[in-house]
């Protein structure tokens, strides 16, 4: 089960929306598929994010992967945590391991992302 | 979030070779994936604690992937001698040589193992993505010599056991005396019963056997060596910690190391080839002009200073000139840096010159270290 107030993307992103600040992340699913993540490669603070597109990378032991972000908007914070321990995506993926907030620009953008059901039927569909 | 590097099993071609473990791997839930034509465990646990069990501990490896080439006859010795860079006959019967195929070009067709079984029969292991057109290869090699190339690869299974607590796990299994089996040497016995060839040969780093039994008789031994290891802390590994295992043990891979455009001095191998053994063999005449004017590239080590993982492919840079690729990559799990193999111009590949990585068109700052990143501590030998 995935948590009920995230709203997804079908590229595995999740983004939790308090007032004008969105925090992103990925989902546990998409951490189990990374395998051990080494190397988490972020936007600084003040940068702006586009919906949908790459606003960074992760990185696992073998593989290499963009991450996208689900709304537009401008970085207002960056999970410093993960610079050292970036086995927190795979410990607590929709917790400790948050990657960004950003200052929400269009809240309609949310609308237009799979909720947690419709989630939950994209992974459960593989 | 995409992920491009590894298929799913669903999407996976059609008729690629299965292991007899197959099943075994589904059953402790490995994720399979495609390599070298046949489906393979890429991870059970996790790469990077099966990486620390191997290196700490031990792990058992599923390699039936790989090619098993016997060739014999009164001339196996001296064929195989026309046949490859080095020189098998110098081999005492019990004993092993890393060796490779070339091209008359100089460039590796695949780098093998050749153990000496008896006095002119011999046992060629090569890379899984190669067996087949290695087994050609050779097989018309050995024309006009009375030897003969007899292709076990399908009929064969090879399990391995690596890491320092390998030989007190499998002693109690086996009858062969693991405690006068030396490096790169192979004897006969039984393993849990089955009849096997137990080879102290290894991809990691580590001290560990490779154990080769009949094709169907594969499981026995694999669940034999787990339930044998338990106590050990003995866990099964897939190729992902393979593949960081023998990168910070600083070996080449065939298909990133080494290639058809790489000759074996290239790769600083040179010690391999014997340009002065009795006869001739395929690529002497250009692999002594390699020998004489010095090869072309250098691989090197690189450890990572700045931030990002360099991966196969990425450009390597000199004042922010191209000078190089890099041709493997990761965050070393022993380590616990970014390290990476990478081909250079030779007047760049001292260590301790700075260099950088391309990543993601940022250059990422790097020192070239010597090969290898870990070597273990010979008090455990």
């Amino acid at each position: 089960m995935v948590p009920g107030d995230l709203r997804y993307t079908k590229d595995h992103e999740w983004v939790r929306v308090e007032g004008d600040t969105a925090t992103i992340g990925v989902t546990d699913f998409a951490a189990g598929q990374l395998g051990d993540v080494v190397f988490v490669d972020l936007p600084a603070a003040g940068k702006t994010v586009e919906q949908f597109a790459t606003f960074g990378v992760v990185e696992s032991v073998k593989a290499v992967s963009d991450l996208y972000a689900p709304v537009s908007g401008e970085v207002v914070e960056v999970n410093s945590e993960l610079a050292g321990n970036p086995e927190l995506v795979n410990s607590d993926p929709f917790g400790a391991g948050w990657m960004i907030k950003v200052r929400l620009g269009d809240a309609g953008q949310v609308d237009g992302l799979l909720d947690p059901a419709g989630y939950e039927q994209l992974t459960a569909e593989g | 979030m995409t992920e491009a590097v590894e298929p799913t099993e669903e999407a996976l071609p059609e008729q690629l070779h299965e292991t007899a473990l197959v099943d075994i791997h589904r059953g402790l839930g490995a994720r399979l994936i495609e390599f070298g034509g046949w489906l393979m465990p890429v991870q059970y646990a996790g790469i990077l604690e099966e990486h620390r069990a191997v290196r700490e501990r031990a792990g058992l490896f599923d390699l039936s992937h790989m090619g098993e080439l016997v060739v014999e006859g009164d001339d196996a010795g001296d064929a195989l001698a026309a046949a490859l860079v080095t020189d098998p006959r110098t081999l005492a019967v019990g004993r092993a040589q890393y060796s490779m195929i070339v091209a008359p070009d100089g460039g590796v067709i695949d780098d093998l193992i050749v153990y000496r079984l008896g006095p002119e029969r011999f046992l060629v292991v090569a890379n899984a993505g190669n067996a087949a057109v290695v087994s050609d290869e050779l097989a018309a090699r050995l024309s006009g010599w009375r030897a003969v190339l007899d292709d076990q690869s399908l009929a064969t299974s090879l399990v391995a056991i690596q890491g320092p607590r390998s030989a007190e796990v499998l002693a109690p299994l086996t009858d062969v005396d693991l405690t006068a089996l030396r490096y790169y040497a192979i004897a006969e016995g039984n393993v849990a019963g089955v009849p096997a060839h137990v080879a102290r040969t290894g991809y990691t780093g580590e001290d560990g056997f490779e154990i080769f039994v009949d094709w169907a008789r594969g499981p026995e031994v694999w669940e034999a060596l787990l339930a044998a290891g338990r106590e050990a802390g003995v866990a099964p590994v897939g190729l992902g910690a393979r593949d960081t295992l023998r990168l910070e043990a600083g070996m080449p891979l065939y298909g990133n190391e080494l290639d058809r455009q790489t000759n074996p001095f290239d790769a600083g191998l040179g010690r391999v080839v014997k340009l002065e053994k009795q006869g001739d063999f395929v690529g002497r005449e250009a692999l002594a002009r390699v020998a004489k004017d010095g090869p072309a590239k250098r691989l090197v080590g690189l450890r990572i200073t700045g931030r990002g993982i360099a991966r196969h492919g990425y450009p390597v840079l000199d004042d922010g000139e191209p000078t190089g690729v890099v041709t493997s990559g990761t965050h070393s799990p022993t380590l616990g840096v970014p390290i990476a193999m990478a081909y250079v111009a030779p007047d760049v590949g001292e260590p301790g010159t700075i260099l950088a990585v391309e990543v993601r068109e940022q250059p990422v700052s790097a020192e070239v270290v010597p090969l290898p990143f870990y070597k273990r501590d010979p008090s455990t030998r």
